[in-house]
């Protein structure tokens, strides 16, 4: 059986029990067996490596090193999270250098950062250990009906030299995982453009514009639903509904479904058991395309 | 390439500084061309951030105008300019550098402090109430495992992580 250490970060376990719920049971039914470890601590997203560079690695290194003890690579469900491990693991297997100050740090907690994992997102599980062809097996409820505008987000993708997910420019691993599921993949303009997440706090004007451009292309290309792979994209265009509606008067009530959630249900889990009801924009219209 | 961080010094110039730091190394091999600002959601929205601009100021020694103004903090960190840069520079890491010094010489905006000591407290930067950990078994999902909190401070210490101090008038 392959198994994976599952890193959940920060923002799943606290705000989107959708997105773990729905990446769970839908690892489970394809053979997948995920390890809860102790000890896992921030990935050290950008928000703290604008903060401190160095400190971050450092700490995304003492995560890997948990696996490594472990002896399990790392599936992350998170953009935020992939990114900030795999860009790590990845650095640190090719810049020796990089390697012996990072262990320096690591030798005051008991650590050694040895490069024998991988980090992989959760698509690259789904891709590459379950492939295609399984998960078209096991679908059960095909989402012909359902037009989806795939939306990677950025962390996913970039910086691709260390990350290696798909091509950045034209990328095609979620377009072919949605058609799996019997889903059409939409084509819409700035599809590999930011949802401003990243400036909440900071410009939340910028923010908000960034997310109404995302929900203002998708909607004009028919899309019955966005698919993404981040909770901060998820939160920026469901939440940001509600803010783009108090602050342009402009209503586009279109589901934000997490790629995990579109195939756990293709798969047959009932969508009770995965806290849809959660979602800030019902996904009643989604559902009722798949029943 | 230099891997710890070499503070200012009285002889350094700024792009200098900015080069002897973790995401600063490639600055200098840009030649102004201005495919990252072509490349960027925010330019394209918000008059007050260029990348092109914030490399040519740092190259420039604007040190005073990068540190203190607004720019830096408007990079969403997606990495497209650094996709596309045809001289490899790493913008968003010299961008990250960049605000690595500010947030020493204390200029950063409010929220990275709230960022700062969520992760020295809780080991994560977004807080797990009670009731979710509580939530969690109703939805069957296992319980949180513990997080290395006092490892986490360790690194942050031998890493010279500075706490970000709240402007009271700032934001």
């Amino acid at each position: 059986m392959t198994s994976y250490a599952i890193f959940l970060g920060c923002t799943i376990p606290a705000r989107q029990p959708n997105y773990e719920l729905s990446a769970r049971k839908t690892l489970e039914k394809l053979g997948v067996e995920l390890v809860d470890l102790d000890g896992f601590t921030c990935c050290c997203p950008p928000p703290i490596q604008s903060i401190n560079l160095e400190s971050s690695q450092a700490i995304a290194a003492y995560n890997i090193c948990l696996a490594e003890e472990a002896g399990l690579d790392i599936v992350a469900l998170c953009n935020g999270c992939f990114e900030s491990l795999a860009m790590v693991n990845a650095a640190l297997k090719k810049d020796k250098e990089l390697k012996t100050h990072v262990n320096e740090v690591l030798a005051k907690v008991g650590k050694e950062y040895q490069g024998t994992i991988e980090v992989k997102h959760f698509l690259q599980v789904l891709m590459e250990d379950i492939g295609l062809e399984k998960i078209k097996a096991n679908v059960v409820k095909p989402l012909n009906k359902l037009n989806v505008a795939p939306f990677y987000g950025c962390h996913s993708l970039r910086p691709s030299k260390l990350l290696q997910l798909d091509d950045p420019e034209r990328p095609q691993i979620l377009e072919n995982l949605l058609e799996a599921l019997g889903a059409t993949p939409l084509e819409y303009r700035n599809k590999l453009k930011c949802c401003g997440g990243l400036l909440k706090g900071i410009s939340d004007d910028t923010a908000l514009a960034l997310a109404r451009e995302k929900l203002m292309n998708t909607t004009k290309a028919g899309a019955d639903c966005i698919s993404t792979l981040c909770p901060f994209c998820f939160v920026a265009l469901d939440i940001g509904q509600i803010q783009v509606k108090s602050k342009y008067q402009e209503v586009y009530d279109i589901p934000i479904m997490h790629y995990s959630e579109l195939i756990a249900l293709a798969l047959g889990v009932d969508p009770e058991e995965l806290a849809i009801k959660s979602h800030k924009v019902k996904a009643d219209k989604v559902l009722e395309k798949i029943a | 390439m230099p891997h710890h961080n070499t503070k200012e010094n009285a002889n350094m110039s700024f792009s200098e500084e900015v080069t002897h730091r973790h995401g600063g190394e490639t600055l200098t091999a840009c030649y102004q061309c201005g495919t990252c600002a072509s490349s960027c959601p925010v330019a394209r929205l918000d008059a007050r951030f260029n990348p092109r601009e914030i490399i040519k100021l740092s190259l420039l020694g604007e040190k005073q105008e990068i540190l203190t103004g607004d720019a830096i903090w408007l990079c969403t960190s997606c990495f497209n300019c650094q996709e596309r840069c045809p001289q490899d520079v790493e913008i968003a890491d010299v961008i990250y550098a960049l605000r690595n010094i500010a947030l020493e010489a204390g200029n950063s905006p409010n929220i990275y402090a709230d960022f700062a000591s969520a992760l020295i407290a809780d080991g994560r930067i977004v807080a797990i109430s009670k009731f979710v950990e509580k939530k969690r078994e109703e939805y069957g999902l296992p319980p949180l495992k513990a997080v290395h909190v006092e490892a986490l401070n360790t690194i942050l210490s031998a890493t010279g992580f500075t706490k970000p101090e709240k402007k009271e008038a700032s934001q």
